[in-house]
């Protein structure tokens, strides 16, 4: 018997440790994959076996579009605000956090506790009592204490205050996340660095700060802001809590899974023109996220 | 010169003379993480705050921090209430969660072991060809994925709602990197035993590895009790509603009391606040380990 389970059988070992996980990610994510791929060449309302092939029509009737088109352009507004906060607030966490002798755990507890909480919930706080667009929700409270006029928060688009309302609960939900990946990098610098720059008179704070601590840093921002903007993609939990209602979805400020969320599995069922719209995303996502590593030259070995 | 602290950054000495500059900025920090801590507190105590409130409380026109009176009768209306499953979605989250948590642990730590561990020819085009599919947007797949549970006939069973979501290359990614780095000493004493594989593997490298299956685990749990497209996707009856599908209907149904809707919410995070506060110091080495910033 151990001979059996020795080394004369390692391929056969291998595929059983490894064969159920590798069959599960073919079955559960190759193969809707490739049949995305196949039905964004079809006519498929409310069919998953189409046989109506109109080659690339779903692509062009889904880049001529405005719906799909203005999602992308959600999706742009949303990450220029949510990228830049993201990032600035969880280092800022971070490099405070980092240099606490005192309660270290403690603050570090109190900022990553909110990834714990769901966009679900989160929305619901934000909606409903924070933002709630009346007298008793907080913001207008708060506000209404300096004399401020009410605001609806969520159903004015002029000016567009439902933006403060979607980037507030990602920023909450979110900065604790990065922060701690913040602070595996700062935790990784070497401490003979800051001694160095002390010989060297360089003076703690900003000198430090902008000649060690980020140049240090860099590998951990790259992969942060990577992250940012793939998750920023995907953002579908805070916009359908945030902005649906009884009474549907209002048009603006769709962001792309919105979007694709309701064409595909909303009342039309237009599975083909979902697929085309998933496989346009997906590769916009890809194109993205290369050109980003390029341009922050990840990979180079020289870093 | 000092000795250097073990694995922690100290502070720059305080060599500048100006002293009191630099005991003047420590304060301000100090000062602004108390703001930024009580900050992030609100919404939570916002959600405990409405939970326990009347409902004239949570609608006052005049604010108050303090309700006027607890109402601790809010936990028994919202699980008397026929018109609102709670009791049912906490169950499915419940069981969701546990069975993709175990599920996920058995499964991607097998493969993990195996790509780290066993020599085989292709293991390294294994490796990729799951890695690769870390790439691939939710957005892509969710479609697709509806189209193949839907022919399976597993919409609306706790079934459609776990299967698809077991296989996770982030979880085998971590797995692999752990296993990497695992001592080999313990494995060969084990090997020079007669155990094969699969018995080394329970025996000795599982019961050695606990923290990163609780690390794992536990950032698992939170996922999958958390997740929303795919359980509002798969879902669909009302028997097979989660807590986050469930409170999502009826945010935007608005025909619930929002007292019972604000109970509703504070109960579905108590159990992942438990499982979160005992489980971070594991989160985070799970997160210092995965490499994502190396």
């Amino acid at each position: 018997m151990s001979r059996f389970l020795g080394t004369q059988n390692r391929t056969l070992w291998f595929w059983v440790f490894v064969g159920p996980f590798a069959l599960g990610l073919i079955l559960f994510t190759y193969v809707p994959l490739a049949w995305s791929v196949y039905l964004s060449f079809f006519d498929a309302h409310n069919t998953v076996s189409p046989d109506d092939f109109v080659g690339f029509d779903n692509y062009t009737s889904m880049l001529r579009n405005d719906a799909f088109t203005d999602s992308l352009v959600t999706f742009a507004v949303f990450s220029a605000f949510i990228v830049p906060t993201t990032f600035v607030l969880s280092l800022a966490l971070a490099l405070m956090v980092n240099r606490l002798r005192r309660a270290q755990a403690f603050f570090r507890s109190v900022f990553f506790l909110p990834a714990a909480c769901s966009y679900v919930v989160a929305a619901m706080i934000w909606k409903l009592s924070i933002f709630n667009g009346v007298r008793f929700g907080l913001a207008n409270t708060v506000l209404g204490w300096f004399g401020a006029d009410q605001t609806a928060w969520l159903s004015t688009t002029d000016p567009p205050w439902y933006w403060l309302v979607i980037v507030t609960v990602r920023l909450w939900l979110q900065a604790g996340f990065y922060m701690i990946l913040f602070l595996a990098g700062l935790q990784r610098i070497s401490p003979t660095l800051y001694e160095a720059a002390a010989v060297d008179g360089a003076r703690p704070g900003w000198q430090v700060l902008r000649h060690i601590t980020l140049p240090q840093l860099r590998a951990t921002s790259v992969a942060v802001t990577l992250l940012l903007v793939i998750n920023a993609f995907q953002a579908f939990d805070e916009f359908y809590n945030l902005l649906s209602t009884s009474s549907g979805y209002p048009p603006h400020a769709r962001p792309p899974l919105v979007y694709l969320y309701y064409t595909a599995l909303g009342r039309e069922q237009n599975l083909g023109l979902g697929s085309a719209g998933a496989v346009l995303l997906a590769l916009i996502i890809a194109v993205v996220t290369i050109g980003q590593a390029r341009w922050f030259g990840l990979g180079r070995k020289e870093d | 010169m000092t000795a250097p602290v073990k694995g922690r950054v100290p502070a720059p000495r305080d060599r500048s003379t100006d002293d009191a500059l630099v005991r003047a900025g420590r304060a301000l920090r100090v000062v602004l993480l108390i703001a930024l801590a009580l900050l992030f507190l609100i919404p939570f105590y916002l959600l405990v705050r409405n939970g326990l409130a009347s409902e004239d409380d949570i609608t006052s026109p005049d604010w108050t921090f303090f309700p006027s009176t607890l109402h601790w009768s809010n936990i028994s209306e919202l699980f008397d209430d026929p018109t609102v499953p709670m009791a049912r979605a906490l169950l499915n989250s419940s069981l969701i969660a546990v069975t993709t948590t175990i599920g996920t642990l058995v499964l991607a730590s097998l493969a993990g072991y195996g790509l780290a561990r066993i020599p085989y020819r292709y293991a390294d085009h294994v490796f990729y060809a799951i890695l690769g599919t870390m790439m691939v947007p939710a957005a892509v797949t969710f479609v697709p994925s509806f189209v193949l549970v839907s022919s399976l006939g597993w919409v609306s069973t706790l079934r459609g709602l776990i299967v698809p979501t077991l296989f996770s290359a982030f979880a085998c990614f971590i797995f692999r990197q752990y296993f990497l780095g695992f001592p080999r000493e313990l494995e060969d004493a084990a090997r020079v035993d007669g155990l094969g594989y699969w018995r080394t593997y329970w025996r000795v490298v599982v019961p050695n590895s606990r923290p990163v299956f609780a690390a794992v685990g536990t950032i698992v749990f939170i996922g999958a009790w958390n997740s929303f497209l795919w359980p509002l996707v798969i879902g669909q009856d009302r028997e097979a509603w989660t807590v986050q599908v469930a409170l999502a209907t009826f945010t935007t149904s608005q025909v619930i009391r929002l007292h019972v809707l604000f109970v509703a919410a504070a109960v579905s995070i108590v159990p992942l606040l438990v499982v979160f506060l005992f489980f971070q110091r594991w989160i985070v080495a799970g997160v210092e380990r995965s490499g994502i910033d190396d």
